[in-house]
C-alpha cells in the first residue's frame, strides 16, 4: 500500500537516515557548546593573554584534537542545518518547477563555503 | 445511459457508519468489488458518538454469563415484537462479532486478568431476570463509538474498501422487475451526478434523530435511506418506535451515556430525591430506557422538575469519586463542562428525556435483505436491496431497545449482510439491468430542485417539521392532537417538495445537499406520525395517554407502513427461535 | 456581532474575499460558533462548512477561530470574540475546496501511510487477545484522535512538507500503534518512519499541544517515536 510508494528517499541528506542526521547535530551541538565553554572560561581566567600563550594554547596536541573535532562538528551541523533549510523552503512547493535547481546550487553553494572553511581552518591549526 | 457516467460494483454500501464499514469489510475481505458512497468522511459518522458500549456476553467480568440471558433481557426490553429468531442470532453471534472488532485492534479497556472489561446497563438481568444486575457491556472507557468506528474505518483500509467519501446517495434505480440494481449519487465536491451500478445495494444510512427539535442525533441524522426506500415504495416497519434516552443534557441534547449510571450514578428530582426507587423498585436507575425517560416526564409533569422552568431532573455522579470519573466516563466529563457548564465530579448534570435511536426501519431478515409484503400477509425478498444497521427493522429491538445493542446489531448484522451478500455473488448472481426511465425517480427530484425559483427556505421548513414532532409526537401521545400533527404534516409535503435552492452551483454545494436531506426527514416523520396514531395501546417507548396499557391481542405485532398508499399494516413477530424455547410475552417490570 | 467569513467559490470567484455578516445573538446563553454559522447559513444558504455531531467528537468543522484552529461546535463565542467581532477561516495550509471547506486528501494519506491497523502475525485465539490494565493505559491520550486536522495544519513543518512530514495528528497514531502491546510490526512500523523527513522534521515546537480540540499530546507522541528509533538504532 501506500508506504512503498510514499517512502522518502534520502539520498542527498548528509547520513543514511533522520535518525543519524537528528543525532549528529545534537552530538555536534554538544562539541560545538563543550568548546565554546572551555575557551571562554580560558579567556577570562587570563585577563592580558600575550600572543605567545594563545599561540602555545593551540600548539598542545590535546587542544588540536579538540580542535579539529569542534571544526567537524561545526561543519557537519551547519550542513544538516542548512541541508533542511532548504529542504523546507526551498521547494517545488514554495517556489515552483524551477525549486530542484534553485535547491541544488544553494547546497552546492553551502559544500563550497564548508569546504572552503574546512581547509583554511585545518591549514591555521597546522601551522601552528 | 441517460447522459451521466456510470460506475459498475459488485457490491455498494450507503453509508460510513458501523454497520456499512462492517458489512464493507466483510465483502472487501473476500476480494468483491466494494464501494462505500459516505456523505461524511467514514469516522464522522454517528456511530463515532456512541459511548457507553457493546452489549454482549462475552463472559469476562461476569464470567458464567449466557448469551441466553442476554436474549431474554433482549426480548423483554422490546415488549415482545422484537423478532426471536434475529434476536437469538444477534446474541449468539454476537462474541464472534466482538472477538473480531478486538482482533482488528479496538482499544477496549480492560479487566485486571486482561480481558475486554464490561460494565451494567440498563435492563440487563442474569439467570432470565432471576439474577439480578449483569455487567454485559463492553466498553473502551466512554468512547466506544469512536473506537469501534475508526477502528473498523481501519480495517477497511487494510483491505482496499473504495471509498467514495462525501458524496450524497439520491434514490435507489429499481427496475421494471423490482430489482434494486443502484442507486443515482451526487459528488458533493464536484456536483457530478452519477449512476453506480450493483449486484448488492445496502442501505447502512443511520438513523433519523433530527426529526426531532431535541435530538441527541448528528446534524447528518436525516434517514437518508429511509427515504430512498420508501420513494422506492419499500414498506417500513414500526416507525412509531422512538427511543427518548433518559439523559440528554438539558438545553444542548448531547447525550450522556447510561453507562453513568451503570457505574453508580442516578436520578435525582428537585427534592434530591433518588426517584427511580418508585417506579422500579428492583432495577432503580438501570430499568428499560423507556421506563426510565417515561418516569422521568411523569416527576417534571408532576412538579418535581429542577430550574426555573422545573423542566428537568439531575443525574448525580460526584459520589463516584474523581478517579472513577477520570477512568471510566472521560468523555462525559468533557462534554458536560462544554455543553452543560458543570462538572460532575462536583455537582450534577441536568438531563431530560432527548430523542435517541429509531427502533423502526427497512423491514429485513437476519441476512440483511429487505423485504416487502404481500397482499395476504407473507413477506417477499427485495431483490438487490440490502439494509443494516439503525436503518433496519430486523427487529431485534422491538418497540425499545436496550443500551449497548445498538453497537451490537450493526456489527453483527453488518457482518451478516456481507457474509450473505458474499454467498450470492459467489454464487454468480447476474447483474441486473436498468433502463432509463428507471432512473428517473432521482433525477427528477434533483431537476425540480436544480431549476426552483420559488418556495420556501429549507431552514425554516426544517425547524417547522421539527416542531410538529416534537410536540405532537413525543414522549406521550394522544389520538386527537397525533391526527392534528398529521394534517399539519400533510399540509407540509406539498412545500417540502418544492423548496427554494437559492445556490445551484456545483462545488462543495451544501444547500442543495441539506434540501435533499429534509424530502427524506419528511418521508421519515410522516410514516412515524401515521404508524404512532395508528397503534392503538402503548408498548415500549411508544407510550399514548387514549390507549394506556398494552394490548397483546391486537397489537402484538410489527406495524407496517406502505409509502404508496400512506396506510398502516401489521407484520407477524417471530417467535420461533431456533435453539432454545420461545420467550413468551410478560408483563414487563423492573 | 460582526461574523466575517472566508468566501470562495471555485465556479465564480476568481480570488476568496472575507464577507460580513451582522448577526443577532440572543442573550441568556453562550452559543457555540457552530450555532452561529448556522444562523449565518440561514441568511445566506452558500456558504459552505463542514459539520456532523455538534459535540467535538466526529472532527468534522475544524477551521481557523479568530485566529485559532479549533473545532467549532465546542468553541463558546466566551472564548474567542473580541470586541464583538468574529473572523471564519478554513484550515489553514490546505487547498480550500470552497469557502470554509478544505481538501484534506494529502492529511489522510499521511494517516493512511503509517498503516494505522494492528498488525499481529500470530494465530488468532478463540476470544480476544489479552491486554493488560497497564498495557492498555499506554493507548490513553492517543485512540482518542478524531482527525480534525487541527494540529496538522497548525504545523510549520506540515505546511513546508506536507508530502513528506507525516505531521502531528498521523505521527500520534502512528504512536497508537507502536505503544499497543498487541502489536507485532514494530520493527517495520520504525523502519518506516526512520527516514529524515517522516518524523524528524517535527522541531517540538508544540504547536499542535496548543491547539488539540481533545487536549492530546501529538508532540509527545513524537518524542516517544524518537526515543523508540534511538532504541532501535543502537
Amino acid at each position: 500500500m501506500g508506504m512503498k510508494n510514499m517512502q522518502v528517499s534520502s539520498v542527498t541528506n548528509f547520513g543514511r537516515s533522520g535518525l543519524s542526521d537528528w543525532l549528529i547535530q545534537r552530538v555536534s551541538a554538544v562539541i560545538l557548546l563543550l568548546y565554546i565553554v572551555c575557551h571562554s572560561a580560558i579567556i577570562l581566567s587570563t585577563p592580558e593573554m600575550s600572543y605567545a600563550q594563545w599561540r602555545e594554547l593551540f600548539a598542545g596536541t590535546t587542544m588540536r584534537i579538540f580542535s579539529l573535532l569542534t571544526l567537524l562538528a561545526l561543519c557537519a551541523h551547519a550542513w544538516i542545518g542548512m541541508w533542511t533549510v532548504a529542504t523546507d523552503y526551498l521547494t517545488r512547493r514554495m517556489m515552483g518547477s524551477k525549486a530542484t535547481l534553485v535547491r541544488l546550487v544553494f547546497l552546492v553553494g553551502c559544500i563550497a563555503v564548508l569546504a572552503i572553511y574546512f581547509i583554511w581552518c585545518v591549514i591555521i591549526l597546522w601551522s601552528v | 445511459m441517460a447522459n451521466i457516467r456510470t460506475m459498475t460494483f459488485d457490491g455498494v454500501i450507503v453509508g460510513g457508519g458501523g454497520s456499512g464499514l462492517r458489512a464493507a469489510l466483510e465483502l472487501s475481505q473476500s476480494g468483491y468489488k466494494t464501494a462505500v458512497i459516505s456523505k461524511v468522511f467514514p469516522t464522522r459518522s454517528h456511530t463515532v458518538s456512541a459511548q457507553g458500549g457493546i452489549t454482549c456476553a462475552i463472559a469476562s467480568t461476569e464470567p458464567d454469563d449466557d448469551w441466553r440471558w442476554h436474549m431474554y433481557d433482549t426480548v423483554k426490553g422490546s415488549d415482545y415484537i422484537g423478532d426471536q429468531d434475529a434476536i437469538e442470532y444477534m446474541c449468539s453471534e454476537g462474541p464472534q462479532a466482538v472477538f473480531e472488532l478486538e482482533h482488528m485492534g479496538l482499544p477496549f479497556s480492560r479487566n485486571e486478568d486482561g480481558r475486554i472489561y464490561q460494565r451494567p446497563f440498563g435492563g440487563q438481568s442474569r439467570e432470565y431476570g432471576k439474577g439480578g444486575q449483569a455487567a454485559r457491556t463492553c466498553a473502551a472507557a466512554d468512547r466506544t463509538g469512536h473506537a469501534l468506528l475508526h477502528t473498523l474505518y481501519q480495517a477497511n483500509l487494510k483491505n482496499n474498501t473504495v471509498f467514495f467519501n462525501e458524496w450524497y446517495a439520491v434514490d435507489l434505480v429499481k427496475n421494471q422487475h423490482g430489482h434494486v440494481v443502484g442507486l443515482i449519487a451526487i459528488c458533493i465536491e464536484d456536483g457530478e451526478v452519477v449512476f453506480i451500478k450493483s449486484k448488492a445495494t445496502v442501505l447502512a444510512t443511520g438513523g433519523a434523530g433530527r426529526i426531532y427539535a431535541s435530538t441527541t442525533n448528528a446534524l447528518i441524522n436525516t434517514g437518508d435511506g429511509i427515504g430512498m426506500a420508501m420513494r422506492a415504495g419499500v414498506p417500513q416497519q414500526d416507525m412509531e418506535m422512538w427511543q427518548f434516552h433518559p439523559t440528554g443534557i438539558y438545553g444542548a441534547g448531547t447525550l450522556i451515556t447510561e453507562g453513568s449510571r451503570g457505574e453508580g450514578g442516578y436520578l435525582v428530582n428537585k427534592d434530591g430525591e433518588r426517584f427511580m426507587e418508585r417506579y422500579a423498585p428492583n432495577a432503580k436507575d438501570l430499568a428499560g430506557r423507556d421506563v426510565v425517560a417515561r418516569s422521568m416526564v411523569l416527576e417534571i409533569l408532576e412538579g418535581r422538575g429542577v430550574g426555573p422552568d422545573a423542566d428537568h431532573v439531575l443525574l448525580k455522579l460526584d459520589h463516584l469519586g474523581e478517579k472513577v470519573l477520570n477512568d471510566k466516563l472521560p468523555g462525559i466529563l468533557e462534554l458536560s463542562r462544554t455543553f452543560a457548564h458543570v462538572d460532575p465530579v462536583k455537582e450534577p448534570i441536568p438531563v431530560v428525556p432527548t430523542c435517541h435511536y429509531m427502533m423502526g426501519g427497512i423491514p429485513t431478515n437476519i441476512h440483511g435483505q429487505a423485504l416487502g409484503q404481500n397482499p395476504d400477509g407473507t413477506d417477499y425478498v427485495i431483490e438487490g436491496l440490502y439494509a443494516c444497521g439503525e436503518a433496519a427493522c430486523v427487529s431485534v429491538h422491538g418497540a425499545n431497545r436496550l443500551g449497548g445493542n445498538s453497537l451490537l446489531d450493526l456489527v453483527v448484522f453488518g457482518r451478516a449482510s456481507g457474509i450473505y451478500i458474499e454467498k450470492m455473488l459467489s454464487s454468480g448472481i447476474e447483474q441486473q439491468e436498468a433502463s432509463d426511465s428507471d432512473l428517473e425517480l432521482g433525477l427528477s427530484r434533483l431537476d425540480k430542485l436544480n431549476q426552483s425559483s420559488s418556495g420556501e427556505k429549507v431552514a425554516d421548513l426544517r425547524k417547522e417539521l421539527q416542531v410538529i414532532m416534537q410536540n405532537h409526537f413525543g414522549v406521550f401521545r394522544k389520538g386527537d392532537f397525533m391526527r392534528e400533527g398529521i394534517q399539519k404534516l400533510q399540509a407540509m409535503r406539498e412545500r417540502i417538495e418544492n423548496p427554494h435552492l437559492q445556490d445551484k452551483s456545483n462545488a462543495f454545494n451544501t444547500a442543495r445537499v441539506e434540501a435533499l436531506e429534509l424530502q427524506n426527514l419528511f418521508e421519515v416523520a410522516e410514516a412515524t406520525a401515521i404508524a404512532a396514531e395508528g397503534r392503538e395501546e402503548s408498548r415500549g417507548a411508544h407510550a399514548r395517554d387514549d390507549f394506556t396499557e398494552r394490548d397483546d391481542d391486537n397489537w402484538l405485532c410489527h406495524s407496517m407502513f406502505f409509502p404508496d398508499t400512506k396506510t398502516l399494516g401489521k407484520r407477524k413477530v417471530n417467535f420461533a427461535p431456533k435453539t432454545v424455547p420461545t420467550f413468551e410475552p410478560m408483563i414487563r417490570t423492573y | 456581532m460582526l461574523v466575517s467569513v472566508y468566501r470562495y467559490n471555485p465556479e465564480t470567484d476568481l480570488k476568496p474575499s472575507m464577507r460580513d455578516y451582522q448577526i443577532e445573538i440572543p442573550g441568556g446563553k453562550d452559543l457555540m460558533v457552530l450555532d452561529v454559522l448556522a444562523m449565518v447559513k440561514e441568511q445566506d444558504d452558500s456558504v459552505a462548512y463542514r459539520r456532523s455531531c455538534r459535540e467535538g467528537v466526529c472532527g468534522s468543522d475544524g477551521m481557523n477561530i479568530n485566529g485559532v484552529n479549533g473545532l467549532a461546535c465546542i468553541t463558546p463565542l466566551s472564548d474567542v470574540v473580541k470586541n464583538d467581532k468574529l473572523v471564519l477561516r478554513p484550515l489553514p495550509g490546505l487547498p480550500v475546496v470552497r469557502d470554509l471547506v478544505v481538501d484534506m486528501s494529502i492529511f489522510y494519506k499521511q494517516y493512511e501511510r503509517i498503516e494505522p491497523y494492528l498488525q499481529n502475525d500470530d494465530p488468532v485465539p478463540a476470544i480476544e487477545r489479552l491486554q493488560s490494565p497497564e498495557d492498555r493505559a499506554k493507548l490513553d491520550g492517543l485512540y482518542e484522535c478524531i482527525l480534525c486536522a487541527c494540529c496538522s495544519t497548525n504545523c510549520p513543518s506540515f505546511w513546508w512538507n506536507p508530502e513528506k512530514f507525516v505531521g502531528p495528528a498521523g505521527l500520534l497514531q502512528a504512536y497508537r500503534f507502536l505503544a499497543d502491546s498487541r502489536d507485532t510490526h514494530t520493527d517495520e512500523r520504525l523502519a518506516n518512519l526512520e527516514d529524515p523527513f517522516s518524523v524528524f522534521r517535527c522541531r517540538g515546537i508544540m504547536n499542535c499541544v496548543a491547539v488539540c480540540p481533545k487536549g492530546l499530546n501529538p508532540t509527545k507522541a513524537i518524542g516517544h517515536i524518537r526515543e523508540m528509533l534511538m532504541e532501535r538504532g543502537a
